[in-house]
Parts: structure tokens; sequence; C-alpha cells
């Protein structure tokens, strides 16, 4: 299954943002990261690249983001994977790619590039009218 | 100027900006909180702490390897923007010292420091932020060497003076890139955090790197016959 990693400036949202998402799809491949190793906001790397190693099983990552570092960051720990499958960042409002991503890695011929696709359809979601 | 010599260099200049950005802190959170998210004096400082700790502790007199040591404390701890952008810049141009700290491969640093940064952030000259005081810097630098062949610490007095004219050039101008472009309109009027730390480093780098040749002008003339001290600061510019 396509793996899911959710990277935010907060520990709570990373959880609250995997929690919600989680509901679209119960056996997804899905990690949570977010915050400073010691605790504050923000993000770095390694916890980022933990959590790719965490969610790879083979058939790739696709990596969300909030903002700033965490995309930079996020862009860092893709760059130094040591994986042998294929490991992206999406480019979409995180809450809603991940939801869409959720949905996408349930389906039967999920690949990384549908996962990313959907994830990033979230750029066009619109909450009324 | 042997390697010994310029690891010592390097260590000097680690824990003076590390001071400096400690005397500072209060100063980069003030100009933060007024645009952005109001931690880059603390993310600053604990990013060059545990630099420094990692620089003092490493048994090596690799400047190369010393200034990379420096770029991964930065990259792990800062946990802002400022991590990926100092830390991740540093690493990547640290290759460019493998054969040691010379006016020729200082520049290169810095170019390949400039290049990284840029492609990292994203960001032009005009967004308002820290590549508005390095660009400047780096151009300067680079010509005042290779161009009109002054010594590396003057070259990087000049480098100075137009990182402060960068940043300068920050205050009236609206934010595109970064947490300050959040604020939109409201952004114009006030100093950019990020240029502002680059013109501190850069200020403590020339202090380190003039306080260093004058102690050692004799030595320098005997053994290379160049400002050798020079070198070694002027490539930590960048950091």
């Amino acid at each position: 299954m396509v793996g899911i990693v959710i990277v935010s400036h907060s520990e709570k949202a990373a959880e609250g943002i995997m929690e919600v998402a989680t509901e679209m799809g119960g056996d997804a491949r899905i990690e949570a990261v977010g915050g400073t190793e010691d605790g504050r906001i923000g993000t770095s790397p390694e916890p980022i690249s933990r959590a790719i190693a965490d969610a790879a099983d083979g058939n790739g990552v696709v990596v969300l983001v909030d903002l700033g570092s965490a995309v930079m960051n996020a862009e860092i720990a893709i760059e130094e994977a040591e994986l042998e499958e294929e490991v992206v960042l999406a480019d979409a409002p995180v809450m809603e790619g991940a939801l869409n991503a959720v949905v996408a890695a349930g389906a039967p011929n999920a690949t990384v590039e549908s996962v990313r696709m959907a994830a990033e359809d979230a750029q066009r979601v619109k909450k009324f009218g | 100027m042997d390697e010994a010599t310029q690891a010592e260099a390097v260590r000097e200049a680690v824990r003076a900006c590390t001071e400096r950005i400690e005397e500072e802190r209060s100063y980069l959170t003030d100009l933060d909180s007024a645009i952005g998210d109001a931690d880059h004096g603390a993310n600053m400082t604990r990013g060059f702490s545990a630099a420094a700790d990692r620089v003092e502790g490493l048994e090596s007199d690799d400047p190369a390897e010393l200034v990379k040591a420096v770029g991964m404390a930065l990259l792990s701890e800062v946990g802002g923007a400022s991590g990926p952008l100092y830390g991740g810049s540093i690493v990547a141009a640290s290759g460019e010292l493998e054969d040691g700290i010379t006016a020729e491969t200082s520049v290169a640093f810095a170019e390949a420091y400039l290049e990284k940064l840029k492609e990292r952030g994203k960001a032009s000259i005009g967004d308002k932020t820290m590549v508005d005081a390095l660009v400047p810097a780096v151009h300067t630098y680079k010509k005042s060497i290779e161009v009109d062949g002054l010594a590396p610490v003057e070259a990087l007095g000049k480098a100075v003076d137009a990182a402060e004219r960068g940043v300068a050039f920050t205050v009236p101008i609206r934010a595109s890139r970064g947490r300050a472009s959040y604020l939109g309109w409201r952004s114009v009027g006030h100093q950019d955090p990020g240029a502002t730390s680059t013109l501190l480093l850069l200020e403590t780098l020339l202090s380190v790197a003039s306080e260093r040749l004058d102690g050692e002008v004799e030595v320098d003339a005997e053994a290379e016959g160049k400002p050798a001290e020079s070198d070694t600061e002027a490539v930590e510019v960048e950091d």
C-alpha cells in the first residue's frame, strides 16, 4: 500500500489531521510528524525521515506538508531517503490533501503518482458554492 | 596556512557567531514578532549553540568537515525555516572546501551557498528574505577578489557593506516569500529578520577575520606571502 506522511509545525495538528484522514480509510499506512524533537513548534528533517521509513512498505510514500520549514525539511528528508521505492512531496493543502490521499491509497490499483495527484486535487476544493 | 590553523579559525568563527546570535537574540525575536512567528532569535540561538558544541567536540582539523558539521547542527536543531536555509546551504557548499580554504575556494563556497539558498527557499531578490542581503554580499565578495584583486578580508569588508544595504532594502518592500508574506502589505516598513541575521553573521566573521589577520600578519608573510587567515573567515561568511 502507498504510504502517507503528514508533516506539520505542530505535533497536535499532524496527529489531528491523521485522525480525521484515517476515518476515510482504516487500513491506511499513515504517519504523523510535527514539532521539533524538543517539543517546540517547527520541523526538523530527522523525524520526517523516520516517518517516511515507517510508512514505506515497498509501494512508495506520498508526503503532505503544511508550510515553510515543513516543505524544506521534507524535501531534504526525501532527498536523503535511502529507500528503493519512490517518495514524493504533494503540493496540497495538508488536511484536505491527506483525506484525498487516504481515499486514493485505498484504491486497488493505487500508485504513488495516483495518490499524489489525488492529494493535489485538493488545491481545487471549495468549501461552498 | 596549514590545516590546523584553518580549523582553529573555523572554530573561532563559530564561537564568535554563537556569541553574537545570543547577544542579538531579543533583537531578532522583536523583528520576527513584527512580521513572522517570533521564533527567529530562539531558533538561531539554539542552532548555533548546538553547532558550537558539535564543532568543539569534533576531533578533526579538516575545515570542510567542521563547516559541514555546523550546517548539520543547524539543520537538526533550528526547527524553523532557518534550519534548512542556513544549515542546508552550508552543508551543500562545504564540499567546496575539500582542498582547504583559499581566496578561490571561499568564492566557490559563497556561490554554492547562494545557489542552494535560492533553490531551497525558492526566493529571488526583492522577496524580502535573506536572499536580499546575501546576493549583494556574495556578488561584491566575488567581484572584489576576482576583478579588483583585493585581499579576502578587504573583500569581506565590502561584502558586509553590501549586505547592510541589502538589509535596508528589505524594509520598504512587501514580502512575497516566507512567513511575512502572509501579512501582505502590512509587511511593508519592517526589516526582514533572516536578512538581518545574515548581516550579523557576516559582521561577526569580518571582525574575527580582521583580528586574526592583525595578530598573524608576520606569520602569513613568512609562510605564504598572502593573507591566508582572512581566507578562512571569508569562507565562513556564508554561515
